[in-house]
């Protein structure tokens, strides 16, 4: 017993602050959101769009179109481009509330919005997910998990991961939705009760991500369910997964609708 | 006998017209030799030819020696006799072989889908393809007996997989495990590759196991194309192989200790993976090492004060997971909860050829890194760490003795970083050649073999992951267990399903 009150002192305090504190400090290499310049691009270049493995950049009179969707953030074109038309910054901030503005240019992304006031209302403050994995590498999976540990500790914005979809008030998927998984996913889905709202996590669960050319799997998730919030990555960092859950309760992003604290 | 196998080391190139082609009677008379003789089947599987006909691929791993036998035969129909009774290790092989490509095993005691895939070869495509999970289980009769079927979505945060338990009361006769359900069809993708995706299908194989899948994959390609990596690059190579580990076992541990109601070590153990998992992400940006290993060397370097900031985090790491760690064996709840509960036999691994922490933690001495050293591993040994009683308690020792091993060998690397360029330059990949590739991941072997056709294209990628061997073990170990020690159990083997599923 002493060991273990001993064990638990040297483990220290380790919730971070964030999103009242800073965030945590990302590695150097992190690959965050892509800024784009089309202004450096020359004339007929396509080395970024050949370089992508996903084909997630397009070449159209408007300059680039990056589909953060599809992008694994390996930045093959930031390291193709010869004009540093393309640079993957430090900005984990990539959720979004829809499939579209996830096709960013030189525009800022926008931002995944929290959800109506009538959900924020039910779901807000007492937010229960079912992960559902279908057809996942695990990378996603240990990262939505991870938000569970003592250092992010989502319990302390009333999110939980729950055993059961009767006791969830929404899903988060992974994985391209592989055809062996679609019954069941929908299944589950179905096991929700109403209202209910669905969170793609990763490039697999949006747009099938390094499996979206395989027939065996059906290019996401919105094949099969209707979807209320993107994540991308490859995996995504669970800061990334964090501050989508945030801005979809309305914890973060929207102008405070702050209750008279006198 | 043995002119019909191939000899050689781990990842060297074979051409295919130094491969006899025997007949299928001849190789299985072979492989049940060298099985007989010590050997292990690291591998089987079918390959289609121009002409219709599957050839038939054996990779034996003789780990004393350090030797891998590679044989093949022609089928001349599609019916041979099941290796199976004659040697269990080829089990769930050739339920593979007989999905992929049609084969009919004769005599195979228990023949059914493991994935219900789409055959290989699209010409052999059935008019209805299966349907996920329908299948017969296997089924208890009696009174009292009753069965009880889990998934495939399970009560936490993890793959889907079903498992179909015959249950006396809370006893488990038996378990059935009936995969598939992660099935994305990784190994067709990569015929005619490398693509641009094929890589990045290598690190998400099995996305806990990215720096395992993608050296495997690189050591391939670079013996196919007779290029040497540099050795700075083999050195984080190391760095990032081991670190995937520390990740994982620490990881691991904790979930141990949280499968028996032992919170702090959970708790400890879940934010101290965390830490390992940054530190890949220091080498790469990424905390899976997604985008460090590439074909020729690593993408990134580890410039002074990354070595630096690196052996101190690492020493923190160390400190913080030894102090959680080794709580649970001084709690004697845990002890109780984790001896003898899910145990396997050395006996019963060694029939079932077991991989990994799993097989060492039935004393056997079994390690890529020890017995097939390729790569940082030819020049710097890491010792094998066993346990002696095949269950629970000693998966968790030796998850525990690997991490401690692990750690020096991180911290040797990183004090002896050899200097010299990150990549070597790229060759074409030799055509109508094949090698196979095995690195000790931290689930236990990987073992891929890449086959090219006369373009130097992979006509044929095998992918066997660790997982591939060891779920029977899991199902092995659930006999004769209370069915509330499923979890425990499982999360003792912790396999993956997406590296099953492909």
């Amino acid at each position: 017993m002493i060991r273990a009150l001993l064990a638990r002192m040297h483990q220290r305090h380790r919730t971070i602050k964030y999103p009242d504190g800073p965030a945590p400090a990302l590695p150097a290499r992190f690959r965050g959101l892509p800024r784009i310049e089309t202004g450096r691009c020359e004339q007929g270049c396509r080395d970024c769009a050949e370089a992508c493995p996903t084909d997630a950049i397009r070449l159209d009179g408007g300059g680039i179109r990056l589909d953060l969707g599809k992008c694994l953030f390996c930045s093959e074109c930031e390291r193709a481009c010869p004009q540093k038309a393309i640079e993957y910054t430090q900005d984990y901030r990539l959720a979004a509330s829809n499939r579209e503005d996830l096709i960013i240019g030189e525009k800022d992304l926008r931002h995944a919005q929290s959800m109506g006031r009538e959900l924020r209302r039910l779901l807000g403050r007492s937010l229960r997910l079912r992960v559902v994995s279908a057809g996942g590498c695990n990378g996603c999976e240990l990262d939505v998990n991870v938000l569970s540990t003592v250092v992010w500790d989502i319990g302390r914005f009333g999110i939980q991961y729950v055993a059961s979809p009767r006791h969830a008030d929404g899903l988060i998927v992974t994985g391209p939705v592989t055809e062996n998984m679609q019954l069941a996913l929908r299944k589950t889905y179905d096991a929700v009760p109403a209202p209910k709202i669905v969170i793609a996590v990763g490039a697999c669960a949006i747009s099938g991500g390094p499996y979206l050319n395989q027939r065996e799997q059906h290019g996401g998730a919105a094949s099969t369910v209707p979807v209320d919030l993107y994540i991308p990555g490859c995996p995504p960092h669970p800061l990334t997964i964090l501050d989508g859950l945030l801005r979809l309760i309305g914890r973060i992003g929207v102008a405070q609708v702050r209750e008279s604290r006198g | 006998m043995t002119d019909i196998f191939v000899t050689g080391k781990n990842a060297r190139p074979i051409t295919l017209a130094a491969l006899p082609e025997c007949d299928v009677d001849a190789l299985r008379e072979g492989i049940l030799q060298r099985v007989e003789n010590g050997g292990r089947l690291a591998a089987l599987f079918g390959d289609a030819c121009e002409d219709g006909a599957i050839m038939m691929y054996a990779v034996i791993a003789d780990d004393s020696e350090g030797q891998l036998a590679v044989g093949r035969a022609k089928l001349e129909s599609a019916s041979y006799a099941a290796l199976t009774p004659d040697c269990a290790q080829a089990h769930w092989f050739e339920r593979e072989m007989a999905e992929q490509f049609g084969l009919k095993p004769d005599g195979h005691p228990w023949l059914k889908p493991i994935r219900f895939q789409r055959p290989l070869s699209s010409d052999r495509e059935p008019a209805e393809l299966p349907q996920i999970g329908v299948t017969d289980f296997y089924r208890v009769r009696g009174e009292e007996v009753h069965e009880v079927a889990v998934g495939p979505v399970h009560a936490g945060v993890i793959e889907p997989g079903h498992f179909r338990f015959q249950c006396h009361g809370e006893n488990v006769f038996h378990l059935e495990i009936s995969l598939g359900y992660q099935h994305r069809g990784i190994e067709r993708a990569f015929v005619g590759g490398p693509h641009k995706l094929t890589v990045h299908q290598v690190e998400t194989i099995a996305g806990d196991t990215t720096a395992g899948h993608a050296i495997a994959y690189c050591q391939a390609v670079e013996a196919l194309s007779a290029v040497s990596p540099p050795s700075r690059a083999l050195a984080l190579r190391g760095i990032a192989l081991e670190l995937e580990r520390l990740a994982n076992h620490v990881g691991d541990l904790g979930a141990l200790s949280g499968d028996v109601g032992y919170l702090p070590t959970a708790s400890y153990c879940g934010r101290i993976r965390g830490d390992f998992l940054n530190m890949t992400a220091s080498l790469c940006g990424s905390r899976f090492g997604r985008g460090l290993i590439r074909p020729g060397g690593v993408a990134f370097d580890c410039s002074e004060s990354d070595r630096a900031q690196l052996v101190e985090k690492l020493a923190i790491a160390e400190k913080d997971a030894k102090n959680a760690v080794e709580l649970l064996w001084a709690m004697s709840s845990v002890v109780a909860r984790f001896e003898n509960t899910g145990t396997v036999g050395r006996a019963m691994c060694e029939e079932i050829g077991l991989v990994g922490p799993a097989a060492r933690a039935c004393g056997i001495e079994r390690d890529v890194r020890h017995d097939h050293p390729a790569g940082i591993y030819q020049y710097a040994q890491v010792p094998v760490m066993t346990g002696h009683h095949g269950d629970v308690n000693s998966r968790a020792i030796v998850r525990w003795l690997e991490m401690q091993q692990s750690i020096e060998f991180v911290r040797d690397r990183l004090a002896n970083l050899p200097a010299s360029p990150l990549m070597a330059s790229a060759a074409q990949i030799a055509a109508d050649a094949m090698t196979v590739s095995m690195v000790e991941a931290w689930r236990g072997e990987i073992c891929h073999v890449a086959i090219t056709d006369d373009r130097g294209r992979f006509r044929r990628y095998k992918i066997v992951d660790p997982s591939f061997h060891n779920w029977f073990g899991l199902a092995v170990a659930l006999r004769g267990q209370q069915i509330s020690d499923f979890p425990l159990c499982n999360k003792s083997f912790n396999l993956s399903y997406c590296g099953h599923d492909l």
